[in-house]
């Protein structure tokens, strides 16, 4: 195929269109959403986008059906999003429980506001962070990312596909509303410049297809509807070949497997972004458009002669505890500021064991948190 | 090997563990039995159809049978299957449902599906309870009669799904009995051919969980309850409000066309192309 012409150009984006952008270069090709604030223009700009692709815009009745329409797409082997604020992830939380035990890719894009309940349509906060973890019933593993910026949201929203596809697992978009409606000048990569990954099908002859069996990574190729490898899809516990069981043997060899895909792959899907945290004494941890203003204020400490540095999360589940132990275990102290009482500082305090005084700086009336607040916190401590 | 036995062999899944969950005397073989004829007569491949079903007795309908299956979360089947067609229109849709499942948890997505008149078929198995979970009252549960969570009498009005999916924009409905199987072959049949949101919706009885309750008798009996009270559409006609009091109707409720929805989407599409700026 001929190089297509760089459309390389600057253009003025806010967060949610640079999210469909990267979603589209992904390769996403149906999207089913219900309106929401302050999500809404993903749903939007994607059903004047993906019918003009052969792909698939509906809107649905709600918030529950949307991610069951993105789960049967992804099955009939379309690349899958959904894209909603609390109260719509709240009611998409028993899908995606469906989706991890059936080892469904889908992507699932949660522009946070203020919560709980209706709470603050049009104001950010980050106080999901623990419902994108938790949130469905039951145990299970879970990848959650958090884009900071415009370009951010493209980015993650690639990786989110690509780690959905890879690891046969839903993938959750952690945006917030600041992210979500800044504008700002980006350049966004050529399609040529980025790594988009397929979930890896069967090759062998059907009839030899055991859809569930294990394999060293953990993720059994997965067969489309339509391609010729009939098997069976369930919500249940299910044995190899995908049929419900009881049997204790089946079910913890089943259970272990999922958790494995994901574990065995910390290198792969936690990513962090270092600024100057290498002689840091201290560390600001933040993620989303957090961490925008963390690195804000860790510049300005260090032009005051403060040792500072800033870890941003871009995973925030799996939990990357090596990087934040090695990170924190020199520091003399530790802020952790966040858009809610205290979310991630509770993972941080967990794998800190002691080692380090971490604070928290907590803002939860609807305002984003600025440079100066971080900044205050560094000239204190320093 | 009798031709049914056949039949039988040549859709069930070889390779699943047996025996199935149903009680005996349970009608819901008898509706599995009517699709996989109806199946076999239209000549469907295997890999083109997907079996999509809920939770409940119902749910575990699928499972038994050779093709692409899926058993979905509770009131949601419709929701999957909505983006299992949309996503690949040439694949054979077809979705069962229990009464509690399609109109009680899934009645939203119910309505919708038949609104949007996305083609597929939807089949609702309606015991009047729900049977997997105890015999607790369902919304077709009709009013008077007991369960587990009626245990005095049940003072909710049932809904008529057939009327139900009638008025939500379903442009084929059908109601049957696994009593009057041949019909019940013959609706399906037709609700599998008809372009659009099609919905059979089958009267069946649950004597373990409904009937022993409400001293309705064994399967059977209630089977013979099914041959008393079920009226054909086209007698019903000439009948009188009086005579139909506690009767219902079977046959075929409503056949009509209207614009199908992933033939629409696909003139939105061309749209949308003819809209890129060149």
């Amino acid at each position: 195929m001929a190089r297509k012409k760089s459309k390389k150009k600057p253009r003025l984006l806010q967060g949610n269109e640079a999210l469909v952008e990267g979603a589209l270069a992904a390769g996403c090709r149906f999207f089913a959403g219900y309106p929401i604030t302050p999500a809404s223009e993903i749903s939007e700009i994607l059903a004047h986008r993906l019918p003009q692709m052969e792909g698939t815009f509906i809107q649905m009745e709600d918030e529950i059906a949307s991610i069951g329409a993105v789960i049967g797409a992804s099955l009939a082997g379309a690349k899958s999003m959904t894209a909603t604020s609390g109260p719509g992830f709240s009611l998409m939380q028993e899908n995606l429980g469906f989706a991890c035990v059936a080892e469904v890719p889908c992507v699932i894009v949660n522009v946070m506001r203020g919560g709980p309940s209706t709470g603050l349509p049009t104001n950010p906060s980050q106080g999901d962070v623990l419902q994108a973890r938790w949130g469905t019933h039951g145990d299970h593993p879970i990848i959650v990312l958090a884009p900071s910026s415009v370009r951010d949201s493209f980015d993650i929203t690639v990786k989110a596909f690509n780690f959905s596809e890879r690891y046969r697992t839903p993938v959750i978009v952690l945006s917030d509303e600041v992210v979500a409606h800044t504008r700002e000048t980006v350049v966004l990569p050529d399609p040529d410049e980025i790594e988009v990954l397929d979930r890896i099908k069967p090759s062998m002859p059907p009839e030899w297809y055991i859809p569930y069996e294990d394999t060293s990574s953990g993720v059994p190729p997965m067969g489309i509807f339509g391609d010729g490898y009939r098997y069976h899809v369930t919500g249940l516990i299910h044995d190899i070949r995908g049929f419900p069981t009881m049997r204790t043997d089946e079910i913890e060899p089943f259970m272990r497997r999922l958790f494995r895909k994901i574990n065995q792959s910390f290198h792969d899907v936690q990513i962090v972004h270092h600024f100057m945290t290498e002689d840091a004494e201290l560390v600001v941890i933040a993620y989303g458009s957090v961490a925008r203003s963390a690195r804000r204020a860790v510049l300005d400490a260090r032009e005051k002669g403060i040792k500072a540095g800033l870890l941003h999360l871009v995973t925030l589940y799996p939990f990357p505890r090596r990087d934040v132990v090695a990170t924190i275990s020199d520091a003399k102290a530790v802020l952790v500021p966040e858009m809610n009482m205290g979310q991630i500082s509770r993972e941080v305090k967990r794998v800190n064991e002691g080692m380090s005084r971490v604070a928290t700086l907590n803002r939860i009336d609807g305002s984003m948190i600025s440079p100066q607040e971080i900044y205050e916190w560094l000239l204190k401590e320093a | 090997m009798a031709e049914i036995t056949k039949l039988v062999h040549k859709y069930l899944r070889h390779d699943k563990k047996f025996p199935h969950v149903w009680c005996p005397g349970c009608g819901n073989g008898i509706v599995l039995g009517a699709m996989i004829r109806a199946i076999d007569r239209l000549a469907y491949r295997k890999d083109d159809i997907v079996m999509i079903s809920g939770i409940g007795c119902s749910g575990r309908l699928p499972v038994y049978v050779d093709f692409n299956t899926l058993h979905t979360t509770h009131g949601r089947a419709l929701t999957f299957a909505t983006g299992v067609k949309l996503a690949k229109p040439e694949l054979k849709v077809i979705v069962v449902m229990g009464d509690g499942d399609a109109t009680a948890i899934g009645g939203n997505h119910f309505i919708h599906a038949a609104r949007r008149n996305i083609n597929l078929t939807a089949i609702i198995i309606n015991n009047n309870i729900y049977g997997m979970t105890g015999g607790q009252y369902s919304p077709t549960t009709p009013y008077g009669m007991k369960a587990t969570t009626a245990p005095y009498r049940n003072i909710e009005h049932a809904f008529n799904i057939a009327e139900l999916a009638v008025t939500a924009g379903a442009v084929f409905v059908g109601r049957g009995t696994v009593y009057h199987a041949r019909l019940l072959d013959k609706l399906i049949e037709k609700a599998f051919v008809k372009r659009g949101f099609g919905v059979v919706e089958v009267i069946t009885h649950c004597h373990t969980q409904y009937g022993r309750r409400n001293r309705m008798g064994d399967a059977v009996a209630m089977m013979q309850w099914q041959k008393e009270h079920a009226v054909r559409v086209e007698k019903a006609a000439d009948m009188s409000e009086e005579e139909l009091k506690d009767k219902f109707t079977i046959g075929v409720l409503v056949d009509r066309d209207l614009p199908v929805y992933t033939e629409q989407y696909e003139l939105v599409r061309e749209q949308a192309r003819d809209s890129i700026p060149s």
